[in-house]
């Protein structure tokens, strides 16, 4: 009860976030649109059924003769017409069940054989609370660490692998696949494509503490020429602004505590507790998809984290205006 | 001639009341061991309990009813919903199907008590200082706030320091060990003490219903006392079970944390059947159909219900092939309830229906408890449960089991059962209103939460943004609960009025056919002045049929030579329940309520030094030899009434 | 127990029926006590034990899931010493003779072999419980090092907590057969004791090869 009083309103947004699409049954891959064909199979068996049971009872009641407590009890009535359809409803119960299971089963396996020849990799590690993701190539010169928003390819197979750094996390973007567990001392994999272009929410489905709530990330489906551009883009090291204001921004950055936990590549930042921030002017939404990424959110996120999310990792930091000017400045000039 | 009892002599009345009853006043009530003030007391607590978890399920609803609000925050959100499913899942829905076993199945199967009284007794006190202390800790901000689940390592040492866990982990010791000793007392109960001539194919299915509950707490509690026993020591003396770095492994918990929870979600469910199944025979005017199909499904349903637990577990990495198999036995465990459903159907076709207040509840099964049935094979299927699994479609789905299964058919019973508790019937008029309000409410309340899942809301949490579009139905669902909350409050007001000033019930107000009509209401302490003979599946109607069609009532009817000045039952044999033997009980004690006391005091102890259980013992070891101990004069008189038939 | 036991009742419909009033079914005959699946003592026991062997097949089951998922096993490399969990298995075993005695003299009613046989099981239980305190010395791993040392402090602890609860037990039976008169339901407690006894002795066996035997097969 005293922790009523113990946390600020912690009310986030005020610019509307981008919007993203999150609905399990409306597909925008094979992966989500198999079981949503599964879904509509399953709810047709069970929606008939669950009717067909309604109605008995409904018409038992309406047909059977009324009583009071002193009616005297019936005690032998063994209708061979009541035993055949109750033998004959537990016979086709069973059947629809068998169905069932096996459109459940073939459905996984048709989940387990999407092609994964070209597959795009990415690394996902989960932290309490946001999604870090390392994009895999074979030149190292190539692979690059970003935070809360994946972009992949239009129509190309994704195997994302799933590690945890903290407690257990679940990754899990509606319209494209169903969830899995990201658990420390484990590695997992999920696969999933995306057929049509797209904004896709993203959401950790497993409860990890306090942040819980707001920890989600965009996943973004671009065609195959946007989604290069941007890899190339993220692949290179951080924009350095000539411009006063952003340099001082810079300064406070490597100077303060800042560079203890985030990295910013070409700087010489490099901390790892903390999300990139290389391209951070790149994403959308700051704070694991919490608020809409603009300088106004940027300075109050940085100024006060714990009154947007309790309980986050980052601790406020105080600066004077004209430093919290610069570094939101410096940061929103790193596209 | 329901009421044969009454054609005994007062004197053996009396001498029984005397014999039998608890010893008066305060300091009584501290040593009574009967079962029915036992089983009271539980059922209250119970009670209390539910109603402090509705009114914690009341805040949440109302933090959730719209996007971003700033009423709580997530410190205390967690905690709630916590202490939401703790309070519901541990201190609720098993202990109340249990207290109301203690008070109703000695009385279904005419026994003078229940088996090991005292025990008994300590199981209630432990349940008891158990809960006070989950929701002294609350009180204190120290309520628990990983979830009732409490998954490593979130729940271990390095993610939730303090204590909070420790009292969430010490909790289920002390609720756990009430419940394994309610569950060896209910199957010597049903096994050794029913009335002559109550064979196996004779037992009330609410008794079938509840040895099923016990086996499965003896096999399923284990499992979540060692997990949480591991965790404990993993927190307070670093052991390393759930640890990866030292070899040990998140998974394992979950492995033993659902090998129990799932059976739990059966625990709960089965006793509702045998409610459902009390209910719908006495107000169909029938017998239920297909009695021997309805105790196989109960059976079945126990065994299968040990193969399921790996569907709570499917976005783990575990291997394929085993989630298949896990997905059949899911999809396989509908078949029973399927079974018992359409034998209830057939009841309902075939009878004559007495439309009271208990039947509403017991018909609203067929429309939540189905409903909730159907989206359990949607959790069973890996795909879909990959995309369900742990959002607000999860939170309907188990609502609409747990309510539909358990809960509706327990307020059911609430209605069924009270005038036997108190003499006195609830008012019909009311519980119409409660039903209704209760059922509106509930489905208000929770099937918006289907579609919210759908739309990607996960559970846990304890605010969304607004461009989410969660907004709206959580606003109708927080609505819902308004609905919900009227309804308790007819069902209190229906209480507290109808215990003074309702109408006066009888012995059998219902006209029913099981043992527990045929004594007093409220039934005396001895429960039955004559220990009556069963002569089939439902005593009092084959009674009145037997005597319409031969124009007397089934011989022996009664059984003589059972002692009424001490403390003297009637053993019988566990298959046929032939008269075995007439072993003598215990009197009433101080000793259960202070060996939990000392219980209590070592496990609160342990939780801040592991030395307590060493000292702790001490005091427990102490209360329970003074307990076991039998005084001098007990000893001469027990030898003096002692017989062993064989001439040993 | 003698079977011809259960043919004493009588049966309900066709059992003798006092005199002056044929709707009673009279019992007045049966025993007050009586031992075995009889005696409800015998249902709790059993219960009990269900409740503690399941306990002991989850930690078994636990200590096999940890092993699974290790590189090597057992962690710490070395093995338990055979030594006293060896010897300590023999006294267990040995120790069901007096307890198999006293429990055949509790249902003969005999009070002076009892008396007896329970004070020779009270030597075994100081016996095995100080052995178990070298065999703790003996597990060449600590709780706190590793996940392979939590689950065998644990398995051996749990199964220490049940050596201690029947020892204690047998004692508190022990000292009561020494205050007369001894009643018949103290007989069946003895009786009943004495099968927990067996059940505590026999649950040691697998639990001995997990803790003792295990680590070796795993490591060749």
């Amino acid at each position: 009860m005293v922790a009523l009083m113990a946390w600020e309103n912690p009310s986030p947004a005020d610019a509307a976030l981008p919007t993203a699409a999150h609905n399990a049954l409306a597909p925008a891959g094979p992966q989500a649109a198999h079981i949503a064909g599964l879904w509509y199979l399953i709810v047709g068996v069970c929606g008939i059924v669950f009717t067909l049971v309604l109605l008995a009872v409904l018409y038992a009641i309406w047909r059977a003769p009324r009583a009071t407590e002193t009616t005297p009890a019936a005690l032998h009535d063994d209708n061979p017409r009541i035993r055949r359809s109750v033998v004959w409803a537990v016979i086709v119960s069973t059947a629809l069940l068998i169905l069932l299971t096996v459109a459940s089963i073939a459905t996984d396996r048709v989940l387990a054989g999407l092609s994964l020849t070209d597959a795009i990799h990415i690394d996902i590690t989960a932290h309490q609370w946001w999604w870090e993701a390392r994009y895999d190539d074979a030149q190292p010169s190539n692979r690059f660490t970003t935070a809360n928003e994946i972009h992949i390819p239009v129509g190309k197979p994704v195997i994302l692998t799933l590690k945890s750094d903290d407690v257990i996390h679940s990754l899990w973007v509606p319209n494209l696949a169903g969830k899995k567990d990201l658990i420390p001392g484990r590695t997992a994999t999920l696969t999933l494509q995306a057929d049509r272009e797209g904004d896709y929410r993203g959401q950790c489905a497993e409860f990890c503490g306090y942040q819980h709530s707001y920890m989600a990330f965009l996943l973004r489906a671009d065609v195959p020429a946007r989604y290069q551009a941007w890899l190339e883009a993220q692949r290179q090291p951080a924009a350095q602004s000539a411009a006063a204001l952003e340099s001082r921004g810079r300064q406070v950055f490597l100077g303060g505590n800042c560079a203890m936990c985030h990295a910013i590549e070409g700087t010489g930042a490099g901390g790892r507790h903390g999300p990139d921030l290389t391209h951070l002017a790149s994403r959308e939404s700051i704070a694991a998809g919490t608020l809409a990424n603009t300088p106004e959110n940027l300075a109050r996120w940085i100024s006060d984290p714990q009154a947007i999310k309790p309980g986050a990792n980052m601790p406020p930091t105080d600066l004077p205006p004209d430093d919290l000017q610069a570094l939101v400045a410096y940061l929103s000039s790193l596209p | 001639m329901q009421k044969h009892n009454a054609h005994q002599p007062l004197d053996q009345a009396a001498q029984l009341e005397q014999t039998w009853r608890d010893p008066p006043g305060l300091p009584g009530w501290f040593a009574a061991i009967n079962h029915k003030s036992i089983g009271k007391r539980f059922i209250y607590t119970t009670f209390l309990f539910f109603f402090l978890g509705v009114a914690i399920a009341g805040v949440m609803r109302l933090q959730l009813a719209v996007p971003q609000n700033s009423l709580i925050g997530p410190d205390l959100y967690n905690q709630l919903f916590t202490m939401h499913g703790s309070t519901m899942m541990f201190l609720f829905a098993v202990p109340v199907m249990q207290a109301m076993a203690v008070y109703f199945v000695p009385l279904m199967i005419g026994a003078r008590s229940i088996a090991f009284p005292r025990l008994n007794a300590f199981a209630y006190w432990v349940y008891l200082f158990g809960g006070l202390m989950l929701y002294g800790a609350f009180l204190l901000n120290t309520g628990p706030d990983a979830g009732w689940f409490g998954y490593v390592p979130l729940a271990g040492a390095d993610y939730s320091p303090g204590k909070r866990v420790d009292f969430w982990a010490q909790m289920i010791t002390f609720t756990e060990l009430s419940a394994l000793l309610e569950a060896v007392i209910l199957i010597t109960t049903v096994f050794k003490l029913r009335a002559p001539g109550m064979s196996l194919n004779r037992i009330p299915l609410f008794v079938w219903s509840m040895l099923v509950t016990s086996f499965m707490v003896v096999f399923a509690m284990p499992a979540v006392m060692l997990g949480s026993t591991a965790l404990l020591l993993d927190r307070l003396v670093g052991t390393h079970f759930y640890n990866p770095a030292e070899g040990g492994d998140a998974l394992l918990w979950q492995h033993l944390f659902w090998f129990f929870g799932h059976p739990e979600v059966y625990l709960i469910f089965i006793p509702g059947l045998g409610f459902l199944s009390s209910i719908i025979a006495t107000f169909a005017r029938r017998p239920i159909y297909g009695y021997p199909a309805m105790v196989l499904s109960l059976i079945t349903t126990g065994f299968l219900s040990f193969g399921l637990w790996v569907h709570h577990m499917f976005a783990t990495n575990l291997p394929e092939l085993g989630k298949s198999f896990f997905t059949a036995a899911s999809m396989m465990i509908a078949i029973p309830s399927a079974v018992q459903i359409y034998c209830w159907i057939a009841t309902l076709w075939t009878g004559r229906l007495n439309l009271k207040t208990p039947l509403l509840f017991a018909l609203a099964f067929f429309f939540i408890l189905v409903l909730g049935g159907m989206t359990g094979l949607m959790l069973a299927s890996v795909p879909l449960d990959l995309q369900v699994h742990d959002t607000y479609f999860v939170v309907a789905h188990l609502h609409y089991v747990l309510l539909g299964g358990a809960i509706f058919p327990l307020f059911g019973a609430v209605y069924y059962w009270f005038p036997k508790l108190t003499g006195r019937l609830l008012d019909e008029r009311l519980g119409r209103l409660q039903f209704w309000l209760f059922f509106i409410g509930f489905n208000v309340t929770f099937f918006p939460m289907h579609q919210l899942g759908i739309q990607g809301m996960p559970r846990r949490i304890y605010a969304y943004a607004a461009e989410t579009g969660w907004g709206p139905l959580n606003f109708i669902a927080s609505c819902g609960t308004l609905l919900i909350v009227a309804s308790l409050a007819c069902f209190l007001a229906n209480i507290l009025r109808s215990r003074r000033s309702g109408m006066a019930a009888g012995d059998n107000p219902w006209g029913a056919g099981t043992l527990e009509w045929a004594t007093a209401s409220p039934p005396p302490a001895a429960n039955f002045i004559r220990l009556p003979v069963v002569h089939g599946q439902e005593p009092l109607w084959d009674m009145q049929r037997h005597l319409s069609e031969h124009g007397q009532i089934p011989s022996p009817s009664y059984v003589e030579g059972v002692a009424a000045n001490f403390r003297q039952v009637l053993a019988t044999t566990p298959l046929d329940a032939c008269p075995d033997s007439r072993p003598q009980f215990p009197e009433p004690s101080y000793w259960p309520f202070l060996c939990a006391l000392a219980t209590t005091g070592l496990f609160i102890g342990s939780i801040f030094t592991p030395w307590a259980v060493v000292w702790g013992s001490l005091p427990v070891a102490c209360a329970m030899i003074a307990w076991f101990w039998p005084r001098h004069v007990d000893r001469v008189t027990h030898a003096e009434q002692e017989y062993r038939s064989d001439g040993a | 127990m003698a079977p011809e036991m259960h043919t004493v009742a009588p049966a309900p419909g066709k059992g003798r029926h006092s005199a002056d009033s044929n709707q009673a079914l009279d019992v007045s005959s049966l025993p007050t006590y009586a031992f075995s699946h009889r005696s409800l003592m015998w249902w709790g026991t059993f219960g009990m034990m269900l409740i503690e062997g399941t306990v002991f097949g989850l930690m078994v089951f636990s200590y096999f899931y940890l092993a699974s998922h290790a590189d090597v096993w057992p962690m710490s490399r070395y093995a338990p010493d055979l030594a006293w969990g060896t010897l300590n298995t023999a006294v267990m075993i040995a120790s069901a003779f007096p307890n198999h005695w006293a429990k055949r003299a509790a249902e003969a009613q005999d009070l002076r072999k009892v008396r007896g046989w329970l004070l020779a099981c009270m030597m075994f239980s100081f016996l095995f419980l100080a052995i178990r305190v070298l065999e703790f010395r003996h597990l060449n791993v600590a709780w706190d090092s590793n996940a392979y040392g939590s689950a065998v402090w644990l398995l051996l602890g749990l199964h220490t907590v049940h050596l201690i609860t029947d020892t204690v037990d047998s004692l508190v039976l022990t000292v009561l057969m020494f205050y007369e008169p001894v009643g018949g339901k103290s007989y069946v407690d003895v009786s009943e004791n004495g099968l927990y006894w067996y059940f505590v002795v026999f649950t040691w066996l697998p639990i001995y090869a997990v803790i003792y035997l295990v680590p070796r097969w795993i490591a060749s």
